[in-house]
């Protein structure tokens, strides 16, 4: 055991409802800020490796970031930490979108993951998964993709080109030890609406058994998040998903 | 149930914007206003979900200084109130606050405003914590989840305790970002309001609410700092974490708390590197400070944008200089760290470890090699108006009235997804010249209309957004009426506050938790000062294109054009409709129909795409909204649209 002095101030005290008290109410504030203070945390389950990094990604409008909180949910009900950090707001419109999760036992993390440390990338869009692979990959990444391209303006225009699915999957093959493509979008239309296929990426990922994380585990999640009168329509959807892999 | 009313204990995962308002409802709030900006606007949009249950009275208000005014009414009759708004709102209100530090307060008073670093949401990367140190009241920035709901609620204690307004800073990557919190207790009592002032001037809690006398009351505001300082000196909100003895301290805040230590793990140096993570920024509890000062000769202090921390750590260091030694410091004064943009891990870890020499791990050489093959076979993804936008649509017929002008008039822009106009012009066919605050482009095109007097004489425009409309154009417009300015001023009404989500604003008839509210109309108020008012649709092409070229002709007075057309992502619109559209491929000529592909060179629509082996335009309709405009545009009519049922 390292040996380090964590001062919180804790036996210090403040000022509540006109009289001065001990800080006992205040006692959460370590869990944000000191690791010691997260011990003997009760998980139902076992991460391959702690932390793992998550990056979720896609074009704006693909229910990123409804992903990103599902699978969130999903893990914080594990009794695990998550740490997500996402950007939406004019930044987004039209453009690539990433959610960052970070999922521990012990400990609060920075909202953003460093370069070249992703350990699953998420892709709504081929494309996008190239690019986030890019900055955060490394040999040990895995990669699950939605085949579904949608095409930037710059291609539109004929100033850039699109790979094709073949180079995309030739390209995972150099950049990450494993790899999905599936055609989320397809199975979401067929379903009757395609931003469903984050809920199929969603179900896929859990067919990776890259994660903790089951379909009791979303049913229990969506039941807290999602309207009643959807949630046939996204266990469907993330059965489909699971059966993809 | 909503996930803001867990029970007391249970761990839930909270964006940082919802432990803020936890944090706000464990406090007791009452009032709560606001004005919506990214990363501030689901303080508000959350707390109005739940304004029955808490007893609450949540207001979207016309502009930030509006909204403070409101929530320090409340203060002043002794409730808790809380005021939500961006770093540029601060500006907004800073005059309002200026007065009310000086007066102070009642109840407990927060301002939360949440800054961009980065400027991920924004058109600036403007600091306020500067307000806080220049009109003297105390900063809190928390610099996690729970420490962004358990600081909010003491915000609350500490405002009431010293009297005074508490700002509470955030950034995007703790407003926007989530993590696990373990919530409080609610209070099972509401307060009740009561505003009392019969006693003297000096009397804070029963005399009237005014700042005078100056000297005196300002002396007082002083004190109240002074004890805010005192508090802080224990406050557990303050902390260190490392070895007694570190090679080297590092001071921060926020979410560079995160950052910080997350470097120091990359490199291994928890037995090296200490961090003190201040969640109070201002005043600086002085002895705190001093202690771990004397711990070590090297100091790194880690914040976003401006040195602020970093100069109140060097002035107040000087004054201790005698007990603590002289110190190396480290940060953005001498360059260890960048002042502009945000920070991230990989930025504190290049500085840790060119301080500490060490050398940060890095991938293998043959992986990076593959990573520069792909990089640039990776197609770009610019940001663009939606499909559907009705921006896409105005831009349109703004630009085509200035070329059929051919006298190449000058628009000036304003806050709003329509910024992007300006931002990337190719989105908006090159329309927009200017952007600033919120309301300048019309003050900008008032001006610009006066210049023909100097050779200037082109045709001037202004756009602005619904909700920017009541936020600040109003006295801008009445400028340009009275002063004569010939201008042309459009209204891009979009039904909404868009951009950031559309909440509601003086056009919409309803408040922030849905009760009916009387709305006021744009047409109206510009009538009343005496404007020449037209509505349009902007997805009717050719009305819209005549009343602007009639509009330009008609010299010497202010003409206000509203264009109608709610935003493609609003709540009534996203998913339905209006069109199903194609292309019909006979029709289309393709490269060969000397339109220079208009359609999907010039329109930039993402639905409208390009069907490589045939040669010619596709609609991809799982993205189109089916707004039908692209079918007005193709010179070779090939485009189609059907009515859909609805």
């Amino acid at each position: 055991m390292k040996k380090t002095l964590i001062d919180t101030n804790l036996q210090s005290k403040v000022y509540r409802g006109g009289k001065e008290e001990a800080t006992q109410s205040y006692s959460t504030i370590r869990r944000g800020v000191d690791d010691a203070a997260n011990k003997g945390r009760r998980m139902n389950a076992n991460l391959y490796k702690d932390p793992t990094n998550i990056i979720i990604t896609g074009v704006g409008g693909q229910g990123n970031v409804m992903a990103s909180r599902v699978l969130a949910g999903m893990l914080v009900n594990a009794g695990f930490i998550v740490t997500i950090g996402e950007t939406f707001g004019m930044s987004q419109r039209g453009g690539s979108v990433m959610s960052h999760l970070r999922v521990s036992s012990s400990s609060v993390l920075s909202p953003q993951i460093p370069q070249g440390r992703a350990d699953i990338v998420i892709a709504l869009e081929p494309v996008e998964a190239l690019r986030v692979l890019t900055r955060y990959g490394n040999p040990d990444v895995a990669v699950l993709t939605n085949s579904r391209m949608v095409y930037p303006m710059g291609v539109i225009t004929g100033d850039f080109t699109y790979p094709s699915l073949d180079e995309v999957r030739t390209m995972f093959e150099k950049l990450a030890a494993k790899s999905w493509i599936i055609d989320a979008t397809s199975v979401a239309v067929d379903l009757g609406n395609p931003v469903l296929s984050n809920i199929v990426m969603i179900g896929a990922l859990a067919g990776t058994s890259l994660l903790p994380i089951d379909r009791r585990a979303f049913e229990k999640e969506i039941a807290k998040s999602i309207p009643a009168g959807k949630h046939q329509i996204n266990l469907t959807a993330f059965d489909a998903g699971a059966k993809m892999i | 149930m909503s996930k803001l009313l867990s029970p007391a204990k249970t761990e839930v995962l909270f964006m940082g914007n919802e432990a803020i308002a936890r944090g706000a409802l464990e406090a007791g709030v009452s009032v709560v206003s606001g004005y919506p900006g990214t990363p501030s606007s689901e303080v508000i949009e959350r707390l109005s979900e739940v304004a029955r249950e808490r007893n609450l009275y949540v207001e979207w208000s016309t502009n930030e200084k509006v909204a403070l005014e409101v929530a320090a009414a409340a203060s002043f009759a002794g409730l808790r109130s809380m005021c939500v708004m961006k770093q540029n709102g601060v500006n907004v209100a800073s005059d309002f606050l200026l007065h009310l530090s000086s007066s102070g307060t009642r109840g407990g008073i927060v301002l939360v405003e949440c800054e961009d670093p980065g400027a991920l949401s924004s058109v600036n990367e403007g600091e306020s914590r500067y307000f806080a140190r220049m009109l003297e009241v105390p900063l809190l920035e928390p610099a996690s989840f729970q420490e962004a709901k358990d600081l909010t609620k003491w915000a609350f204690e500490l405002s009431e305790k010293i009297r005074n307004i508490v700002i509470l800073r955030s950034v995007t990557r703790m407003s926007h970002a989530s993590g696990n919190v373990i919530c409080g207790k609610l209070p099972e009592k509401f307060r009740t309001a009561r505003f009392i002032s019969d006693g003297s001037v000096m009397d804070p809690l029963r005399g009237p609410v005014v700042s005078t006398p100056v000297v005196i009351k300002h002396g007082l505001q002083q004190k109240k700092l002074q004890t805010a300082a005192g508090l802080f000196e224990k406050s557990p909100f303050n902390s260190y974490t490392g070895p007694k003895r570190p090679e080297l301290l590092i001071i921060t805040s926020s979410a560079c708390f995160l950052y910080s230590r997350e470097a120091i793990e990359m490199l291994g140096l928890q037995k090296r590197v200490g961090i003190l993570k201040l969640s109070c920024t201002w005043p600086l509890p002085e002895k705190l400070l001093k202690k771990y000062l004397r711990l070590t000769d090297r100091i790194m202090v880690v914040e976003e944008v401006l040195p602020f921390l970093e100069e109140n750590i060097k002035v107040a260091a000087m004054g201790m200089l005698k007990e603590i030694g002289m110190k190396t410091f480290y940060g953005k004064m001498d360059k260890t760290l960048p002042s502009a943009g945000e920070l991230n891990p990989e930025i504190v870890v290049a500085a840790l470890s060119k301080i500490m020499k060490v050398k940060p791990a890095s991938l293998p050489a043959a992986y990076v090699k593959e990573i520069q093959k792909v990089a640039p076979k990776i197609p770009p993804r610019a940001q663009t108006f939606c499909p559907g936008c009705p921006h896409r649509a105005s831009f349109w017929n703004i630009n085509t009235a200035l070329k059929l002008d051919g006298r190449e008039g000058i628009v000036c822009g304003d806050i709003g997804c329509y910024a992007m106009a300006s931002l990337w012009p190719e989105i908006g066919f090159h329309t927009v010249r200017t952007l600033h605050s919120m309301g300048s482009g019309t003050g900008l095109a008032s001006g610009f209309a006066k210049l023909a007097a100097f050779g200037l004489d082109k045709p001037i425009m202004a756009v602005c957004g619904d909700s920017t409309f009541y936020h600040a154009v109003i006295p801008a417009l009445i400028n340009a009426q009275h002063n004569k300015a010939d201008i042309t001023f459009i209204v891009l009404d979009n039904a909404g506050t868009a951009m950031t989500g559309f909440q509601p604003h003086p056009g919409i008839n309803e408040s922030a938790i849905g009760d009916p509210l009387p709305s006021i109309d744009i047409a109206a108020i510009c009538r009343g000062i005496g404007a020449k008012v037209a509505v349009s649709d902007p997805f009717d092409l050719e009305g819209t294109g005549k009343i602007l070229t009639s509009f330009m002709a008609e010299r010497g007075t202010l003409k206000v054009l509203i264009l109608k057309q709610a935003c493609a992502l609003s709540p009534e619109k996203k998913g339905k409709k209006q069109f199903q559209v194609k292309v019909n491929e006979e029709l289309c000529l393709g490269d060969h129909c000397g339109c220079n592909r208009l359609c999907t060179r010039i329109f930039r629509c993402p639905a409208l795409t390009w069907d490589r082996e045939k040669k010619k335009a596709v609609v991809d309709e799982v993205i189109c909204a089916g707004c039908g405009v692209c079918y007005s545009i193709c010179p070779q009519k090939a485009i189609t649209r059907t009515e859909v049922a609805q």
